[in-house]
């Protein structure tokens, strides 16, 4: 199985795609290395434009590249790139709908030892209540790669989260798999309860369904790599099949996943909704994978909020 | 156009402006007044532009970055022939297109949306960037206020012009000394703003933005000047050609009352008729 952080298959990827879309210019505020968006300064040093930390000048820039007709991919860690930079997102990129590409890696709180400050749990928050705006968060890197093609033929604003750590691959394993933007993808069945899950709390999603099988239970998972527009069809559907339903996000739980299908089964099938997450506290230092236990945002916190929404159906 | 037919284009389109404002009952009259000089200029005079091909691939760009100065650039887009006078009637409008702010999807010449201070001159510099990068020859103008200047994004976006030396981009500082709450110099003073544009690395300009012939050479030295952006720090007075609302920080955003605008209109309409005699 390969263990590739989804930020690596993201550069690689769009390296790979470089000389197919010589339309595509590509930005970085100072942390190419780490968003991993040198890969494409490496093949294609024309095309790629360091602006330096100074993120509101390069969503404003991309956005008159964009307006001479450019695709302008915008790199930054996920605090700076949707949080920062947000109204220049919003009304230079947005409001005029411009092609333009924010993507903020090192999302969530798995960035770990850097600590709260860099610990961005609100993007999918901010970037979802932009009119318009797309919101992906890939889980694993062949959905990843999956994810640049798409945006690279979609004409329009959009935000993508990045996530630092190396994560198994999964979807690649799962049959009868495909990439559609704006489509979740089911990647284990079962009629006991979904769990809707994004980012890397996929994996853990699929890992806390195939526990809970020893106790008997068959649950769902989705994987909703796109945030917004969310797949209103399959939650909804997954709401009548299962009637319970987990949302699982390495995010606050307040704006998020869990706030979107909240908001669409409210107003069409009504079913218990537990949504797993940052309980809306700052993050902390420590080693990645410790921070997350720490948080519950793994298989077995999913497990626990699996168990609670079932015992909430009627 | 010679330089009387750019003062009467100049004095025309202040009428425009005023008119716009007193049907909206809102508007930002002063420093739409304070630039219309420098912009009637720009359009007439140094950009090219096909009005009957808004979208013309090569035509040079306008930014405004002080979003809010639609009372000038769109009589300046109107007199210059991307849409009828009798538009501007509708001015910020449920039944029209023309908005408060500039917006490049709904007003015909216009390049780029923008409101929000600060901004323009990004977008301003990512045109000018593409044009580089597209061994394109147009070039790339933005208008900016001097109470934006204290926006940090205005700096962020000059150190980037700089470094890729986008001798292809002009920036207008209306420098007119006056913001909403007041004096530049008492709200935040930008000054001394030759020195900061010089240590920001950029080729500077210094006019007065009420005189047309030095404005117009002002635009032809910035397009001879190479391997820097050129920054025009135009001096002007805002709510220019209106007696009331010159210097006055009061009319940045107000709208007359009928009594003041027939005041106004009278000024102004004075003016173009003394121009049409002479």
């Amino acid at each position: 199985m390969e263990h590739i952080a989804t930020r690596a298959a993201y550069g690689e990827a769009l390296a790979a795609l470089a000389n197919e879309y010589p339309n595509l210019v590509v930005l970085d505020a100072d942390l190419s290395g780490s968003t991993m968006s040198k890969k494409f300064a490496d093949v294609c040093p024309d095309r790629f434009f360091n602006m330096g930390i100074a993120e509101a000048n390069m969503a404003g820039v991309a956005a008159g590249l964009a307006a001479a007709g450019k695709t302008a991919f915008i790199h930054s860690f996920a605090m700076f790139a949707a949080g920062r930079a947000w109204e220049q997102v919003r009304n230079s990129i947005a409001y005029p709908r411009l092609n333009v590409k924010v993507i903020g890696s090192h999302g969530g709180l798995s960035v770990g030892e850097d600590g709260a400050t860099h610990q961005c749990i609100e993007d999918y928050a901010i970037m979802r209540a932009i009119p318009g705006m797309l919101v992906l968060s890939p889980c694993d890197g062949p959905e990843m790669r999956l994810a640049v093609k798409a945006l690279l033929e979609y004409d329009g604003p959009a935000y993508m989260r990045l996530g630092r750590l190396a994560v198994d691959s999964i979807t690649d394993e799962v049959e009868g798999y495909t990439f559609q933007l704006g489509k979740g993808s089911q990647l284990r069945g079962g009629t006991d309860a979904t769990v809707i899950a994004t980012g890397m709390m996929v994996q853990e999603a699929v890992k806390a369904s195939d526990a809970l099988q020893a106790e008997g239970l068959r649950v769902r998972v989705i994987d909703m790599h796109t945030i917004k527009p969310l797949d209103e069809a399959l939650v909804l559907q997954c709401a009548r099949e299962t009637g319970a339903i987990v949302t699982s996000e390495e995010a606050n739980v307040l704006g998020g996943l869990g706030s979107a299908v909240c908001e669409c089964v409210a107003a069409s099938c009504p079913v218990p909704v537990v949504r797993h997450g940052v309980e809306d506290v700052f993050g902390r230092s420590g080693a990645a994978k410790a921070v997350l236990d720490a948080y519950h945002l793994n298989a077995e916190g999913i497990a626990q909020a699996v168990r609670r929404a079932i015992s909430l159906k009627k | 156009m010679t330089q009387h037919e750019l003062a009467l284009t100049a004095a025309k389109a202040r009428l425009l402006g005023l008119e716009m404002v007193y049907a909206a009952a809102s508007g930002h009259l002063g420093g739409s007044l304070s630039s219309l000089d420098a912009l009637t200029v720009l359009y007439q005079n140094v950009m090219r532009v096909d009005p009957a091909n808004p979208q013309k691939p090569d035509r040079d760009r306008f930014v405004l970055s002080k979003g809010h100065c639609t009372p000038a650039l769109y009589p300046t887009l109107a007199l210059r022939g991307f849409f009828p006078v009798e538009d501007l009637k509708l001015f910020r409008s449920i039944q029209g297109h023309m908005s408060g702010h500039a917006e490049m999807h709904h007003v015909k010449g216009v390049d780029m949306s923008t409101g929000s201070l600060g901004q323009g001159i990004s977008a301003a510099v990512g045109l000018a960037l593409a044009g580089k990068l597209d061994k394109a020859g147009y070039r790339v103008y933005t208008l900016l206020g001097d109470g934006e200047l204290a926006e940090g994004q205005v700096w962020e976006a000059a150190m980037s012009a700089a470094k890729y030396h986008l001798d292809n981009l002009c920036a207008v500082v209306d420098v007119n000394g006056l913001q909403i709450d007041g004096k530049t110099s008492d709200v935040m003073p930008t000054e001394p703003l030759d020195k900061k544009f010089e240590a920001f690395n950029w080729h500077v300009i210094h006019v007065d933005g009420h005189d047309l012939t030095a404005l117009e050479e002002a635009y032809t030295q910035a397009a001879a000047h190479k391997g820097q952006p050129t920054v025009i720090l135009a001096r002007t007075v805002k709510g220019k050609g209106v007696s009331f609302m010159e210097n006055n920080a009061g009319w940045h955003g107000k709208a007359p009352n009928a009594e003041q605008y027939e005041q106004a209109r009278a000024e102004l309409s004075a003016h173009i008729a003394k121009l049409e005699v002479e």
